[in-house]
């Protein structure tokens, strides 16, 4: 595959299509920039401040902009929050849509046949493939993202963690929890 | 179309396998084939969804059996020869035959790399008021298209609920026909489990869809 991709960039410099720094740059940026630790700053500040959080679930897109450290977060972003009666789980059944600006490129599992084929029908045994079992009586909601509005989930803030700043938060948040995959780590995971 | 991608409660492709601290790219070729498919997008020679269908309409051996970035890449290169930005010998040869096509958008340099990192907008203008409204039960339509839909397969002919109402975005199926944008409404609908998957199905899952208005019609 290699020596293919590298023809064909070859074939897009030559005619004056593209720069290869600009190709550079986009996986620079993606490898280095743009990645979960967004998500995780924006649930961070939703756990720290309610009226954020409101701003965030109502338009999440517009919330998300107004903090300085992740201005750039695109259009049709949507919050949804897990409570104790309700756990949110975001999938793409027909392709990889996948909340990037917040979350960077999706993992392998989430593009799998396996995560897309299961997700909508048994979300509880895809739950236990990343070792989470929730109970019987939470409700599970999960997300297709069958056109171009994006989810992210607000996962539910662990017990033990009064008086954190966002910085402590986010360490907890990982990219899973934020896909309704996983949970946020305790406090214990990260003394 | 009825494809393969449309996986939604298919049966049989294992265990979801997290790798833990996954790279962002396996391999270098990844990050190559991924930058050149957002730069490629500034051209405008597809659009997003037009990129879609290309991938679904690859056989369903090729689908399953190539890796994700392989995919993407045999995408990108049949959509530049289709569109005659590039040619099938050049391929053959490695480097370009002739000069490239004029285009206003182009050449697609680190000045531009900041507009395809960010996601830009489908709103497009309303071409009517919306028929449905929060709360209304609504039955998706049977529909199976030859062409692309965004309409799954498990979430044909079910009834549902209106929840949430996005506006009017970029209506895929008509985009992907050469129909141009046909701005429709927007609909989050949800389902009851046991009406997608029957009576055996978890009584605690709810599982919605995004679903523009053409699929939908009143309960």
């Amino acid at each position: 595959m290699d020596l293919r991709v590298r023809a064909l960039e070859t074939i897009l410099v030559d005619k004056g299509y593209i720069e290869s720094a600009a190709l550079d740059r986009i996986v620079e940026l993606y490898e280095t920039k743009i990645g979960p630790h967004i998500g995780a700053q924006i649930i961070a500040k939703a756990w720290s401040d309610p009226a954020f959080c409101r701003s965030l679930l109502e338009d999440a897109s517009k919330a998300a902009g107004t903090l300085a450290e992740v201005a750039r977060v695109g259009e049709h972003l949507i919050a949804v929050e897990n409570t104790a009666q309700v756990h949110n789980m975001v999938v793409c059944t027909l392709c990889s849509c996948y909340p990037t600006d917040v979350l960077g490129l999706p993992p392998t599992w989430y593009k799998s046949f396996a995560y897309r084929s299961r997700a909508v029908k048994d979300p509880r045994s895809v739950l236990a493939d990343f070792g989470v079992a929730l109970p019987a009586e939470t409700e599970i909601r999960v997300w297709d993202s069958t056109a171009e509005t994006r989810y992210i989930v607000v996962p539910m803030r662990p017990a033990g963690t009064d008086g954190w700043s966002e910085a402590q938060l986010a360490a907890l948040i990982t990219r899973d929890c934020m896909i309704g995959a996983g949970v946020p780590k305790k406090p214990s995971e990260v003394a | 179309m009825d494809g393969v991608h449309d996986m939604g409660g298919m049966d049989g492709f294992g265990k979801v396998e997290p790798e833990p601290n996954e790279p962002v790219f396996h391999q270098r070729w990844e990050g190559r084939v991924l930058a050149m498919s957002r730069a490629l997008g500034v051209f405008r020679a597809w659009t997003i969804d037009t990129s879609r269908y290309a991938i679904e309409k690859m056989t369903p051996s090729f689908y399953l059996g190539r890796s994700y970035y392989e995919k993407w890449f045999e995408r990108n290169q049949s959509l530049l020869i289709e569109r005659g930005l590039i040619d099938a010998d050049e391929v053959k040869a490695g480097h370009a035959l002739r000069p490239g096509k004029k285009y206003d958008r182009g050449p697609f340099t680190l000045a531009d790399v900041d507009r395809v990192t960010k996601r830009g907008s489908f709103y497009r203008p309303a071409q009517g008021p919306a028929r449905f409204k929060i709360g209304d039960r609504v039955r998706t339509k049977n529909i199976h298209p030859q062409s692309h839909t965004r309409l799954p397969r498990y979430a044909r002919g079910h009834v549902g609920v209106i929840e949430r109402i996005h506006g009017t975005h970029a209506f895929p199926d008509s985009v992907t026909i050469g129909k141009g944008d046909d701005p429709q409404w927007l609909y989050t609908v949800k389902f009851d489990a046991q009406e997608l998957w029957g009576a055996d199905a978890d009584p605690k899952l709810k599982v919605s869809i995004e679903a523009f208005e053409p699929y939908l019609e009143h309960a």
